[in-house]
């Protein structure tokens, strides 16, 4: 006997699997269409959502911006349906402009608190949290979100009120005159926490935190150690390391967090009513016209503020390079 | 000696919990030098470069860094800078702000910053890329903007750390020749981290060769080729033949673990040699031809240089030894 191979050592060719495989049915069918027009099942994929944005979505926020371009009959209250830039110059009018300020600013404001107060634990999360501490944070985060947010601001109106737990506390540990002072500044200040803007300011911040944690430790999570270490070994401090590669780097997470704060505060329209001056922001008269007053022009027109501010944000940050490292 | 070591390792540990990355580690590095520290991953010669660079501290022991005890400064105030494994490149950053990085944080003016910097990508031949990103450059470009960057400050030592890991083979061996260059030109002390022992071999003045956190031996890499310490060192380095005592005493070698190289052991019909084998397997390498025999005592690989006549699988060959080819170790693993 030879070491060759014989037919006996190979099998037959009858028994060799075959070099295509049958067909299994109509879902193999289905398969091979798709292979063979790749684009399909993207078109049918990406075709519901697509409508949803397209019609109903933007399909309203066209109407709604349409609206604005209407106006009211003084007398009759009825929206008198003709192209008209008057709703527009009614938003001009001090007392409305008042608003939009106070709004503009209460949502920078509240995202500078955010980003300030969320920066380290989103740093801390991204860099040092590992296994069950990560769990934790992502818990800590997320578990305000899965609660009602009336009862939050409810729960944090009551924490802020004049006998509530803060000023008891504060009382407790001898502050009260701290306390006293604080709310003894101007504008910011008032009679207690729950009817200040100060009050106004922590609830948002409480409420919109998460928002702007989430995307930011998102970002400093792909900022590898390595990036970290080559700045420390060509000679930058910690704090240089921060400002040139940290925050830089983080930049498109503030960017991402600092739209949803904004943007949720300029369009709230329940916080500024349960807790704070009862003076008005935007979400709230936007609230009022279309409901109690009827004019839905102004209404719409209102509503439009906060679009060109986030657009005219967005570009902004985009000039500022906030998008370079994506 | 009246020379200063660039770099000084004193009985360093560095322990993580339990493991014991770096376990009494002493080593010299000469100013000038081409330092490798060779080993398989896990042997410790990475914590060894980060203890330089100052991303870990010892557990024990003391590291000088010309003469000066580093135990107490922070990496950002060693003169010491490193090519990193995955370069680390700003991706924020233009190529010429990366380079201009560490003359940057020192306060340099903007304008000789960037000068400094055109020179040093000139250096690395990539003077028209300052403006680009990294993201935009090979994975060779970025190498070389990597080492722009750390030679940028003028160090005195530099850690390289399996630089060229990253690349391919072509690329790989112009550049283990241009750093070999390079390093002689500027004369700057490197200390390069490899787990590729043909790339420790072709470009280091002297090597150390680490296992389980210790190192096994130091020597040029002549020394440790032809003359390896320990088994480890003979297995790691090259592709050497590793007999036991009984193997090496019918070869009429030494009653001790030894050493052979492949290329030592010379084929002869077998009728011309008392040691005789079987050929087993043949395996073409090029430049040679790797020959598996089959001895009394086990197994045996002959490097047949390529020209001379090869035998077949199942042929009987007899061997004959290059004198002193039978090099004796020490017992250990």
């Amino acid at each position: 006997m030879t070491a060759a191979p014989t037919a006996a050592a190979a099998p037959a060719p009858a028994a060799r699997a075959p070099a295509v495989l049958p067909d299994r049915g109509p879902g193999d069918r289905l398969s091979r269409t798709f292979w063979r027009r790749p684009g399909l099942l993207t078109a049918l994929l990406i075709a519901p959502p697509l409508l949803w944005l397209g019609v109903v979505y933007l399909g309203s926020l066209a109407a709604l911006l349409a609206q604005s371009f209407f106006s009211i009959d003084p007398f009759s209250g009825l929206t008198v349906r003709e192209f008209t830039l008057a709703t527009y110059a009614e938003l001009l009018k001090p007392a409305n402009l008042d608003i939009i300020l106070r709004t503009v600013t209460m949502a920078a404001a509240v995202t500078a608190g955010c980003a300030l107060i969320g920066f380290p634990v989103a740093y801390f999360a991204a860099r040092y949290a590992r296994g069950r501490w990560k769990a934790l944070f992502y818990l800590g985060i997320l578990l305000p979100l899965w609660s009602s947010y009336l009862v939050k601001v409810y729960a944090w109106k009551l924490i802020l009120a004049k006998e509530g737990i803060v000023s008891w506390a504060v009382e407790g540990i001898g502050a009260s005159a701290i306390l006293n002072a604080v709310l003894a500044l101007p504008v910011i200040g008032g009679n207690s926490l729950s009817t200040s803007y100060l009050g106004t300011w922590i609830v948002f911040v409480y409420v919109w935190l998460p928002y702007m944690i989430l995307p930011m430790q998102a970002a400093l999570e792909r900022v590898p150690v390595s990036l970290l270490e080559a700045s420390a070994d060509l000679g930058a401090t910690r704090w240089q390391t921060f400002r040139t590669v940290v925050l830089p780097l983080a930049m498109p997470g503030v960017a991402a967090g600092s739209i949803f704060t904004f943007s949720l505060t300029l369009g709230d329209y329940i916080i500024p009513q349960i807790v704070g001056t009862s003076a008005r922001f935007i979400g709230l008269m936007v609230y009022q016209l279309q409901g109690t007053a009827g004019n839905i022009p102004l209404a719409a027109a209102f509503a439009v503020v906060p679009i060109v501010i986030m657009l005219v944000y967005l570009w902004l940050a985009k000039r500022r390079g906030a998008f370079d490292a994506l | 000696m009246s020379m200063t070591p660039a770099v000084e390792f004193q009985s360093v540990a560095r322990h993580f919990g339990t493991v014991r990355a770096v376990d009494g580690v002493d080593l010299t590095v000469a100013e000038g030098e081409f330092f490798a520290m060779l080993g398989p991953s896990g042997s410790g010669k990475t914590t060894c470069l980060r203890l330089i660079s100052g991303f870990e501290r010892p557990t024990a022991g003391s590291i000088r860094i010309f003469g000066q005890d580093v135990s107490r400064v922070p990496p950002h105030r060693r003169n010491v800078n490193t090519v990193f494994q995955d370069y680390a490149l700003f991706p924020h950053l233009t190529v010429r702000e990366n380079v201009a990085y560490g003359l940057m944080v020192k306060g340099v003016d903007r304008r000789t910053r960037m000068a400094r910097a055109d020179e040093m990508l000139a250096l690395v031949k990539l003077p028209d890329y300052g403006d680009r990103r990294p993201g935009q450059l090979s994975g060779g470009q970025r190498q070389r903007v990597a080492l722009a960057r750390a030679l940028v400050n003028e160090p005195r030592v530099l850690l390289l750390d399996e630089p060229l890991g990253a690349l391919d083979l072509k690329l790989r061996e112009a550049m283990q020749d241009e750093l070999k260059a390079l390093q002689r030109r500027l004369g700057i002390t490197f200390v390069f981290v490899t787990h590729d022992q043909s790339e420790a071999l072709s470009m280091a003045d002297r090597l150390a060769v680490f296992n389980d956190g210790r190192v096994a031996q130091v020597g040029t890499p002549a020394e440790v080729y032809n003359t390896p310490r320990t088994r480890f060192v003979a297995g790691f380095v090259g592709s050497s033949n590793i007999l036991p005592p009984a193997f090496s005493t019918a070869l009429g070698g030494p009653a001790a673990w030894v050493s052979l190289r492949p290329e030592s052991v010379r084929l002869v019909p077998w009728d011309r040699s008392v040691h005789r084998g079987a050929v087993r397997d043949l395996r073409f390498l090029g430049a040679g031809t790797r020959v598996q025999i089959d001895m009394p005592q086990g197994e045996l690989a002959a490097l047949v240089p390529a020209g001379l006549p090869l035998p077949a699988p199942g042929d009987s060959v007899g061997i004959v030894l290059a004198p002193n080819a039978l090099h004796p170790m020490e017992g250990e693993a």
